[in-house]
């Protein structure tokens, strides 16, 4: 049985292929202004890689901000409902799964069967979502990708108080200012997202294990503020961006059965 | 209206600075010279008073150094009136950046310093004042004296402060001394937007531009968001009249318009603030020099 699961991000499209429940590839695409394109060619990469053509796949479920806009699709599954998913299926013992993608996060809590049994979104604030990692490096002329190995050189924290983007630029350039070196104020960026993200979670109540995926999951100065924050070990799949396709893809295996039944 | 050129190295979000000084008022050695100044993140305010009267003000751009916006803004009010800084009995300084006001004998937090502004600039009918300041929204209460009996703050969220304007006229190329009027030119009030987070405000701008929305209505729909918000704040300290509005955004016609009509209360009305009134703006800073009087007369009896 091939299945594939589609999460349409507001940043990039991920893609996972599965067969018989088990990962065979996957593929990635800027989402762009046009989603179902980026969606085609990630399922493309996919299926590529995998040497197989969409008419060998079983099962497409879709996922994401842009679910609706999906090619290929026979069902959708809610964020929610992909992430408590791809986290059980990942680490057995999950209980609590936290997605920090590119402008939104959310923590989900579920059962021993990756059935999700209570959640809360940081919905369309940028202050707890990549978006802040990427406005920060923009203040501070590093990139991306150097912030988080930046920050894990700071030998204190200088803390900065921002819960907002836009007061985080002023607070960035106040620390400059002030001639804070570059990877204290990465390291403030950092602990201050992860301030945001660590609230939220203890508002829906932690239960261990917990897993980290989304995008910001591959940034290693947010996952060193988020584990201190936090006090508890965070587990972190090897793609945790594609966990939500990843889980969409094992929704998709459940509904094929339901029809076998 | 001031000029504006409309090139595209503008910068939309700059506001005027300006200073005043009433003229028809002379300073004595023995009157009682007080100065409050507020520091706020975006904006800085310095007012002096003979005898618990205004004198003059200065509003000018908080610099990257608070101590050195403080001591700008009162030398600017200062400027051309003979005061020299030991002219002072009291100063107090108040607002974002308050506990780095030099010269000041006494912080005093703009919440208390707005409330006791709003009731010398509008009388002591004012009970309910919101403030929308560069970096925060407060909404005060407060008595016949003006001595506050409740607030509330929004959290540390850019959405509907003055710097959030300030990025949005950027955003659309429409000066931020313009855009209240240019909100309201629309035949029909659209929804508000549902995303009200400014660093994603590009993103949602750009879309309903690409949906053929005019300018106009894209900021009228960011507009009545910022107002619904404001509106929410007022209602959960609890709105009782006479309502008045002070910080940068009273001057916002499209604002001040949209929060009437969803509190269904009118503010009382603004100032002549361009020809010879009080400007909201510095209510903070009337405040400080209020309480910078009390204080120093307080000391002399003691």
């Amino acid at each position: 049985m091939i299945t594939a699961g589609i999460d349409l991000g507001t940043q990039s499209v991920k893609a996972v292929i599965l067969k018989d429940g088990s990962v065979v590839s996957h593929g990635q695409a800027f989402s762009g202004f046009d989603p179902a394109k980026a969606a085609e060619q990630a399922v493309g990469e996919a299926l590529q890689k995998a040497k197989l053509s969409i008419n060998n796949v079983d099962h497409v479920t879709a996922t994401g901000s842009g679910m609706d806009m999906a090619p290929y699709s026979n069902s959708t599954i809610s964020m929610m409902g992909a992430d408590a998913k791809a986290g059980v299926y990942l680490f057995p013992k999950a209980r609590t799964i936290i997605d920090v993608g590119a402008e939104e996060a959310r923590a989900v809590k579920c059962d021993d069967k990756g059935i999700m049994v209570d959640f809360i979104v940081n919905e369309r604030c940028a202050a707890g979502a990549g978006a802040f990692i990427e406005a920060m490096a923009r203040a501070l002329e590093v990139k991306l990708e150097d912030m988080g190995p930046l920050s894990l050189k700071a030998e204190r924290a200088s803390p900065i108080n921002a819960t907002c983007v836009i007061f985080g630029e002023s607070d960035v350039v106040t620390l400059i200012h002030r001639q804070e070196s570059k990877p204290e104020i990465a390291r403030a960026v950092f602990d201050a997202m992860a301030d945001r993200v660590s609230s939220m979670v203890h508002r829906l109540g932690i239960k261990p294990d917990v897993v980290l995926v989304g995008g910001v999951a591959k940034d290693v100065g947010f996952v060193a503020s988020l584990k201190r924050k936090l006090g508890i070990d965070v587990l972190i799949p090897e793609h945790p961006e594609f966990a939500g396709a990843l889980g969409a893809a094992l929704i998709a295996v459940s509904r094929v059965k339901e029809t076998q039944k | 209206m001031k000029e504006t050129t409309k090139k595209d190295d503008v910068e939309y979000w700059r506001w005027q600075e300006y200073r005043r000084v009433l003229s028809d008022k002379k300073w004595k050695n023995k009157d009682l010279i007080t100065a409050g100044v507020d520091v706020g993140s975006v904006g800085s305010k310095a007012v002096i008073m003979i005898d618990g009267e205004v004198y003059s003000w200065g509003v000018m751009r908080t610099g990257s150094n608070s101590p050195e916006s403080a001591e700008k803004v009162l030398g600017w009010a200062m400027e051309g009136t003979g005061l020299r800084l030991n002219d002072f009995k009291y100063i107090v300084g108040t607002g974002y950046g308050r506990v780095n006001v030099p010269m000041a004998n006494k912080a005093i937090t703009e919440i208390a310093c707005h409330a006791k502004g709003a009731n010398y600039i509008w009388g002591p009918s004012v009970r309910t004042v919101l403030d929308v300041g560069g970096q925060d929204i407060k909404a005060i209460r407060c008595d016949e004296t003006g001595r506050v009996t409740s607030f509330l703050m929004n959290d540390k969220c850019a959405a509907g402060t003055g710097r959030g304007m300030e990025v949005f006229a950027d955003l659309l190329k429409i000066p931020i001394e313009e855009i209240g009027e240019v909100s309201l030119r629309i035949d029909e009030e659209p929804p508000p937007v549902s995303c009200t987070c400014v660093a994603f405000a590009k993103t949602e701008a750009v879309g309903l531009l690409r949906k053929g929305w005019s300018k106009e209505k894209v900021l009228a729909a960011y507009t009545r968001a910022m107002a619904v918000r404001m509106g929410n704040l007022i209602s959960r300290v609890g709105l009782e009249k006479e309502f008045v509005i002070t910080g940068g955004q009273s001057k916002n016609i499209g604002i001040v318009t949209r929060i009437e009509d969803i509190l269904g209360v009118k503010c009382l009305p603004m100032p002549k603030w361009r020809e010879n009134g009080l400007d909201p703006i510095i209510a903070g800073a009337i405040g400080a020099a209020l309480f910078a009087k009390a204080l120093y007369e307080k000391a002399q009896k003691s």
